[in-house]
């Protein structure tokens, strides 16, 4: 396991969306990528809820020296992927500060509270200007349309994680992502996998 | 094949503790895995049963955990290492069982996973298994990461054996569902023979037959039993210590929130005042090594979740050791230095050591925090529990709800424990009015059945899932027929233990392992125990809403199937039956005398109110094409078209 003195340790990345949309395998494959280039890893998860409309969050420490506590201190959120725009919020809430990184998925899934008509759902715009407004580090990318075009809205989670890689946040990037997807995905879907994680890294170098 | 058994020894994997507690279990070279799914455990079984077959092992989900554990302990009888594991309230259902099988003690190593949900994060209540331990009086052990959650199930095998009796792990959701590098070690060769040797001794337990009797014998040597785990314990490299020799304030910790205290001693710097001490054998306490920790300090915090499990057996050694090492001050749940209730963090232990310690600490700058509640405010609307876009439940809670309405009794339903559970919330409109254990909503329906004779005219209603059905709702459904209960039980069967990950039960062809078993037939067992049986689709409203009415004014036990299995099921997954389209010349909007029934009152995230167009469309992303809401407008405004799926 290396240490690095320029990076923070621990880094912490937090990966949040809504029940069904993936996150949790996003989370552990990106963790396994981490993992190949030897970092210690700990996931913490709260997905018993997952597939029933609630908020999901994934806690990633990646580490040189140990395994960390699977949930993230109040304030000390590092790198935030949001796949959906209120939950980038929500996690802000909590795990914020002026340096967080932050990339938002930018299409919206209405709470039911919202459906009903008893809550409301902000403008997009507002919640763009509103993270803006904590930190000077926000990409906003449209990755359910980009997935929708490549056949399966699924794939949004894999778009974010190239758009992640793209960044250059982190010390991994398409070779490790092929390295790990073999373990997490049947044969015949990585190659719409690779896609989508080379479209996620175009959105946001171009 | 799993990475369970293909990875090589010393290969440090990203590991689920479930997933490490499985490869512990494979390590101990077992034989047989049983279980009851329930978060967080499910995936201890789960990864078992997909090494069945490589491994040579027998694993099934049982009906209950009170029936795993025996099925289990079968193994242990013939001298083979077994396995067992289910959630805090599958200790519950076993814990009859248990107290025996402390009495008669065990042969091949036989070790149960309990995995307690602090916060009830996927429970309805956040109990706590560790008591058992001491209340049958065997071994307690928790591992504190994701390495030692490997190691030590390895290990509680040979405690196991060497004590002859079961050893209980307990598991917390924060560290069955986290995931950490675990480096692996050897898989053995078996070679294991089944054979249950009864011709012994009456009074020994390995050649003899398996009692618990007689009981003040038995009892006596459990007692010789713990008073070798406490050696044992004393000498076990799973308690460890880390800080100053004598440090100004002793932690005592176990488990996860071993890794939060660690965290917050980092946060606040204080490594040069705090020791800790992390126990890995929780009960008994190993008496030497926590009285040696007292003595040389005099203040302690205890951090543990859920209730003062700890505290108050570290309280007990130190009120008997007080003569030799003093008074002591104790920090901990009991005076408040930490909630009484819900799952711990870093930062409640941060804000317990800074109190003790007198270190100020911010977890966010201060104008930081305000500008951060001035601009998120209004921007992170709740989202509250529902059903899943498809989900058979909500099309029959639906129906349920709208002949309650039309029935006009105030019948009520009495709820059970699965994803139908949420019948309480919105998104079941309300309908489940009591909700208590596994099973116990036909039994409650079968007492509120006879109160009749005291004035009572309500309709009752019962409502369970199809794995329920079989693990705690046939001895009530017995109980309601010999009582002549006046009960409508609607099975709600979407096919499979859904909540958890569908994993497999008696109704089904299939077993744990893959292999074809008879399936037990839910209405077949109805009604050879004498009830009325019908079976319906939950997605034909009317027929549905139909049967319930007509049930509801027959006399005796009424027992409705409603048969859609479930949304997420894999023959369903990403397969819409209908492709669905509001059409908007239909839609009256908010003219329609409907108040908007679709969106305000059913609710299904898949129908979205356009704000702007003031009507109500459909999310494509997220319809799932189960067609039943084109049922329920009153304006015939949404169109359902049988989907083309390749």
């Amino acid at each position: 396991m290396k240490k690095d003195s320029n990076r923070k340790d621990p880094l912490n990345i937090i990966l949040a969306g809504v029940g069904g949309q993936g996150n949790v395998m996003a989370s552990r494959v990106l963790a396994n990528m981490l993992s190949l280039k030897g970092f210690w890893i700990t996931i913490g998860e709260t997905f018993g809820m997952s597939q029933r409309g609630g908020s999901v969050m994934s806690h990633i420490r990646v580490s040189g020296t140990s395994t960390w506590s699977p949930q993230i201190p109040k304030g000390k959120g590092d790198i935030l992927v949001a796949l959906e725009p209120i939950e980038a919020v929500r996690v802000m809430r909590i795990y914020g500060n002026p340096e967080i990184r932050v990339l938002v998925n930018t299409r919206p899934i209405h709470p039911v509270g919202v459906i009903a008509g008893d809550l409301n759902y902000p403008a997009l715009e507002n919640i763009e200007k509103g993270l803006n407004a904590l930190t000077p580090h926000v990409w906003m990318l449209d990755a359910t349309e980009e997935a929708m075009k490549l056949g399966n809205p699924i794939l949004s989670n894999i778009i974010m994680i190239g758009a992640l890689c793209g960044l250059n946040l982190l010390p991994v990037g398409f070779a490790e992502f092929t390295a790990v997807i073999k373990n997490f995905f049947p044969e015949k879907h990585l190659d719409i996998n690779r896609q989508a994680f080379e479209i996620g890294k175009e959105r946001v170098t171009n | 094949m799993s990475r369970l058994i293909e990875e090589k020894e010393g290969f440090p994997a990203v590991l689920m503790g479930n997933e490490a507690i499985a490869r512990g279990a494979l390590e101990a070279g077992i034989d047989v895995a049983a279980g009851y799914p329930g978060t967080p455990s499910s995936e201890i079984v789960e990864n078992l049963a997909r090494v069945a077959k490589e491994r040579n092992l027998y694993v099934e989900w049982s009906t209950n955990e009170k029936i795993s554990l025996e099925v289990a302990a079968a193994a242990s009888f013939s001298h083979l290492r077994a396995i067992c594991a289910m959630k805090q309230n599958g200790v519950n259902v076993a814990s009859d069982f248990l107290l025996h099988l402390a009495g008669s003690g065990t042969r091949g190593g036989l070790v149960l996973v309990a995995c307690d949900d602090p916060g009830a994060l996927s429970s309805v209540n956040e109990g706590e298994s560790r008591h058992f331990a001491r209340l049958v009086e065997v071994p307690l052990l928790e591992p504190a990461d994701f390495q030692e959650a490997k190691d030590m199930t390895k290990w509680a095998f040979e405690l196991s054996e060497e004590l002859k009796t079961l050893v209980m792990i307990r598991s917390v959701t924060r560290m069955s569902h986290a995931s950490g590098n675990v480096k692996y070690g050897r898989l053995p060769e078996k070679a294991s023979h089944a054979s249950f040797k009864f011709d012994g001794p009456f009074l020994d337990s390995q050649t003899g037959p398996v009692i618990s009797f007689p009981v003040d014998y038995k009892h006596k040597i459990i007692h010789e039993k713990l008073k070798k785990a406490r050696e044992i314990f004393d000498g076990s490299p799973f308690n460890t210590y880390e800080g100053p020799q004598k440090p100004e304030l002793l932690i005592i910790t176990s488990s996860v929130c071993t890794l939060y205290t660690r965290e917050a001693i980092h946060l606040l710097g204080a490594e040069k005042r705090v020791g800790v001490l992390k126990l890995g054998t929780t009960w008994p306490l190993p008496p030497k090594l926590v009285k040696k920790h007292l003595s040389l300090t005099d203040k302690i915090l205890i951090v543990e979740e859920v209730v003062p499990f700890l505290e108050e057996t570290v309280k007990i050694l130190a009120a008997e050791e007080a003569r030799e090492i003093g008074i002591k001050t104790f920090y901990g749940k009991n005076d408040g230095t930490l909630p009484m209730t819900g799952e711990l963090n870093p930062d409640l232990v941060i804000s317990a050591l800074s109190k003790i310690l007198d270190i100020p600490y911010q977890a966010m700058a201060p104008e930081f925090e305000k500008k951060l509640e001035a601009v998120t405010a209004s921007l992170s609307p709740n989202r509250e529990l529902t059903f899943c876009p498809g989900c058979p439940h909500r099309a029959s809670f639906w129906s349920i709800h709208t002949a309650l309405q039309m029935d006009n009794r105030k019948g009520f339903v009495c709820g059970d424990i699965g994803c139908y559970g949420m019948g309480m919330f919105p998104c079941g409109f309300n309908v489940i009015k009591i909700l208590h254990a596994m099973g116990s909503g036909l039994g409650l329906a079968s007492g509120f059945g006879k109160l009749n004779i005291f004035g009572m005219d309500q309709p009752v209603l019962a409502v369970c899932g199809d794995s329920t059905f079989y693990h705690a709702v046939l001895p009530p459904l017995v109980n309601a027929i010999h009582h002549r209960a006046n009960v409508t039980l609607i099975v709600l069967d979407n096919s499979g233990t859904a909540m958890t990950g569908f994993q497999p039960h008696p109704g089904l062809p299939v077993n744990a392992m893959g292999e074809e078993v008879p399936g037990v037939d839910i209405a077949g067992v109805c009604q050879a125990m004498g009830a009325k049986v019908e079976i319906g689709d939950p997605f034909d409203q009317t027929a549905t809403r139909k049967s319930i009415n007509r049930l509801m004014e027959e006399e005796g036990v009424k027992v409705l199937i409603l048969r859609q299995s479930c949304a997420l099921s894999p023959e369903k997954k990403n397969k819409k039956k209908f492709e669905m389209r509001v059409e908007p010349s239909k839609c009256l909007g908010d003219e329609c005398s409907c108040n908007r029934l679709c969106t305000r009152i059913f609710r299904c995230p898949g129908l979205v109110w356009d704000k702007e167009q003031k009507k109500s469309r459909i999310d494509e992303v997220l319809c799932a094409g189960c067609g039943f809401c084109a049922l329920i407008c009153p304006a015939d405004a949404i169109g359902r078209e049988e989907a083309v799926n390749q």
